[in-house]
C-alpha cells in the first residue's frame, strides 16, 4: 500500500498552496484519503513534472478504486479461500445458514462473494466501518492469509 | 450446483454459468478450483512416438506395448472417478500388472491406517458442527485445500459452535515453517525443526502424562493443557507430518490414544486419492503397491519408486498423474528408459516423454461420476460441458479389450 511519504516525495514540495491545501504534505494526505486528486496540483501539469505526475497517478490507482468505505480488494493477491466471506459479521447476520455456516452465500445481501476464484465485494454500505454507528472492524482483514483486503 | 475437483475437499456448492458449451462464470470455487474448472489450456493430442495420430491408433499401440511387456505397471488414477478406478484395477488384474499411485509416496500409509480403523476419525461436517480445537500438523491447508478453514474447520458457525472462530474454536499449527495456515493460527503456532515431528510427539505425550517434557517445556505443557480440555478435537495430518514419521508411525497412534476426544484426518491433495485407496482396500485389502498374479500381492517393491529403481516394471501406463514432475532424478531416468503410455486430459511433463499419449475427458467437467472426499464421504461429480473425448473409464475398458 502506498504511503503518504511516497506521494509527498513526488510532489513539487514548494508548498505553493495552489491546490488549496496549506502544504504539499497536507495535499498528499488529502490525495490518499481520496479528497483531492492529482490534477488539482497545477504545477505538476508542467512538462518537467511529467514523470512524477505519471508515477503519482499509478500509485494512486488502487486508492482511486477504493469503495466509499475505503475498502480495496487486491484481486491479484486473493486466493478465493472464502475466509472473509465466512468471517464478515455482516455476511453472518444476513446469511446465517449460507455464508455464516461456511457454505456458498444463499442471497445477495452478503458483502463478499467469490467469483471466478477471486473475492468480489458488494453492498459495501452495509460494512460496519461505514454509517452512523461505525466500528473499526477487522473481521475480513485478519483472516485473509494474503493481505488481499485493506482499508485506506 | 456442481462439484469442484481442484482438491480432495470436493466442494459441491459451486455454481457455474455455461454459455456455448464453455464455462463463463464460476461462483464459490477458490482460485485453484476455478482454474481446474476452466479445463486445460494445453490439451493433449493422441501421439505415437511423439507423432500425432488418431485416438484409435494410440490405443492399439498402447495395447501392443502392454502385450509385449513382461511386467507392465499402471500408475495414477488419483485424478479419476471411482468408476474409472474400478476399471483401472480390473485392467491391472487382466494384464497381471503392478498397480500403484501417488499415495505410495504421500498419504497412503496414513489412509491405510484410517481405513483399518487404527485411528478415530470423523467427517468434515462433524468438524464444522462440533470441533473446538483444530490442529493443522505439517499441513498448509490454506494453500493446498484453500476452502478447508472457511467451509469446514475454523471459520464457520456450526451446531455446537454458534460463535464460530471468534470464541468457539481454537486453531493450532505445528509446522517447520510459518505457512499461510500458521499465520491464521497466530498465537498458536509451534515451529519445529525439519524431521522434528517425532521428538515433538514424544514430548507432547510426556506432557499429556503429566511428566516434564524433554524439550520446550513451557510451550509443550501449554499445548498439552489446551488439547486435554478439548471437547471435540481434530488433528489434520498433512504430508509434512506423514513424511517425517513414516518409519515410526506408531508414535502418532500412541498420541491419538492419549487424546480420546481427538479425531485424525488425513489431508489429501489429489481429488480422488482417497477414493483410489478405498477402492483398492475393498478389492485387495491394500491401499497401493500391489502386483496382480491371480491374487493381489502387496510389497514395498511394487511402489513406483522401487519398481523403477529395481527395474521391476518394463512398461508403464500413467493415468491422470505427472510422475515426471514429482519423482527424484535417478528414478526419472529409469522412467524415461521404458515405454510410457500417458492418459491425461492435458499436456504434462510426463506426456512430453511418453511413447504413446491418449487424451481423455476432464472428469467432473466433461464427464460425471463419483469421488471420495478426504473424510471418506462419497460426492457426486457432474458433467458440465459436452466433449468429444473418451473418459478415462472408457479408455480403461478399451485397453482391457485391446490387450
Ligand atoms: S470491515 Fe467488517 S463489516 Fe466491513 S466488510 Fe470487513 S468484515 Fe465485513
Ligand atoms: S480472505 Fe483474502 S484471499 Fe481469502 S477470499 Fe477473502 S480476500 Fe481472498
Ligand atoms: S477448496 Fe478444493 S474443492 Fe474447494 S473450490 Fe478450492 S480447489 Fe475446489
Amino acid at each position: 500500500m502506498v504511503t503518504v511519504m511516497e506521494l509527498y516525495q513526488l510532489l513539487p514540495r514548494t508548498n505553493c498552496k495552489k491546490c488549496g491545501e496549506s502544504t504539499c504534505m497536507a495535499f498528499a494526505v488529502a490525495m490518499l484519503g481520496r479528497k483531492k486528486n492529482v490534477a488539482e496540483c497545477t504545477p505538476l501539469l508542467e512538462a518537467n513534472f511529467k514523470k512524477q505526475k505519471e508515477k503519482l497517478e499509478s500509485l494512486l490507482l488502487p486508492v482511486a478504486g477504493a469503495e466509499e468505505t475505503g475498502m480495496i480488494v487486491h484481486p491479484e493477491l486473493c486466493t478465493g479461500c472464502g475466509n472473509c466471506v465466512v468471517a464478515c459479521p455482516v455476511d453472518v447476520a444476513n446469511d446465517p445458514h449460507g455464508a455464516g455456516m461456511g457454505c456458498a452465500p444463499t442471497n445477495d445481501k452478503v458483502i463478499f462473494k467469490v467469483v471466478d476464484g477471486k473475492v468480489l465485494a458488494s453492498n459495501i454500505k452495509e460494512c460496519r466501518r461505514f454509517g452512523k454507528n461505525k466500528v473499526l472492524c477487522y473481521a475480513c482483514i485478519d483472516p485473509c492469509p494474503t493481505g488481499a483486503i485493506e482499508f485506506v | 450446483m456442481v462439484t469442484c475437483t481442484g482438491c480432495a475437499l470436493l466442494c459441491d456448492d459451486i455454481e457455474v454459468i455455461v454459455e456455448n458449451n464453455r464455462i463463463k462464470e464460476i461462483k464459490n470455487a477458490c482460485r485453484r478450483g476455478a482454474a481446474r474448472m476452466k479445463g486445460c489450456s494445453n490439451r493433449l493430442v493422441p501421439c505415437v512416438d511423439q507423432k500425432p495420430t488418431d485416438i484409435e491408433s494410440s490405443i492399439q499401440k498402447a495395447a501392443q506395448i502392454i502385450r509385449n511387456s513382461k511386467a507392465p505397471m499402471l500408475f495414477g488414477l488419483d485424478n479419476s472417478t471411482c468408476e474409472a478406478q474400478v476399471k483401472g484395477i480390473h485392467f491391472a488384474k487382466k494384464i497381471n500388472g503392478i498397480l500403484d499411485d501417488t499415495s505410495s509416496f504421500c498419504q497412503g500409509i496414513l489412509i491405510e491406517r484410517v481405513l483399518a480403523q487404527k485411528f478415530r476419525t470423523c467427517s468434515l461436517d462433524d468438524i464444522r458442527n462440533k470441533a473446538d480445537v483444530l490442529v493443522y500438523w505439517g499441513s498448509d491447508a490454506q494453500d493446498s485445500q484453500p476452502r478447508h478453514l472457511s467451509r469446514f474447520s475454523y471459520f464457520p458457525r456450526g451446531e455446537l459452535r454458534q460463535r464460530g472462530y471468534e470464541e468457539d474454536r481454537m486453531a493450532i499449527a505445528i509446522d517447520v515453517r510459518e505457512s499461510n495456515t500458521a499465520k491464521i493460527c497466530k498465537g498458536h503456532f509451534y515451529r519445529i525443526p525439519p524431521k522434528g515431528d517425532r521428538e515433538f510427539i514424544l514430548a507432547l505425550i510426556d506432557a499429556l502424562y503429566g511428566k516434564v517434557p524433554a524439550y520446550d517445556t513451557k510451550k509443550m505443557l501449554e499445548l498439552a493443557g489446551i488439547l486435554k480440555k478439548a471437547e471435540f478435537g481434530a488433528i489434520f495430518v498433512g504430508i509434512g507430518l506423514t513424511y517425517s514419521i513414516k518409519d515410526d508411525f506408531d508414535v502418532l497412534t500412541a498420541l491419538a490414544q492419549k487424546l480420546p476426544n481427538f479425531n485424525i484426518m488425513p489431508m489429501v491433495g489429489h481429488y480422488n486419492m482417497r477414493g483410489f485407496n478405498e477402492t483398492m482396500f475393498k478389492e485387495t485389502g491394500f491401499v497401493n503397491k500391489v502386483k496382480f498374479n491371480g491374487k493381489a500381492v502387496h510389497d514395498i517393491k511394487y511402489s513406483i519408486m522401487e519398481s523403477l529403481n529395481e527395474k521391476t516394471a518394463d512398461a508403464i501406463v500413467v493415468v491422470g498423474s505427472d510422475p515426471v514432475s514429482s519423482l527424484p532424478g535417478p528414478v526419472l531416468s529409469r522412467l524415461a528408459s521404458i515405454p510410457v503410455i500417458c492418459i491425461d486430459p492435458c499436456v504434462t511433463m510426463t506426456s512430453k516423454i511418453a511413447t504413446v499419449t491418449i487424451p481423455c475427458a476432464v472428469s467432473g467437467l466433461e464427464s460425471a461420476g463419483t469421488a471420495v472426499r478426504m473424510d471418506g464421504k462419497v460426492i457426486g461429480l457432474s458433467k458440465i460441458i459436452e466433449s468429444e473425448y473418451l473418459t478415462d473409464e472408457e479408455i480403461m475398458e478399451r485397453l482391457v479389450e485391446a490387450v
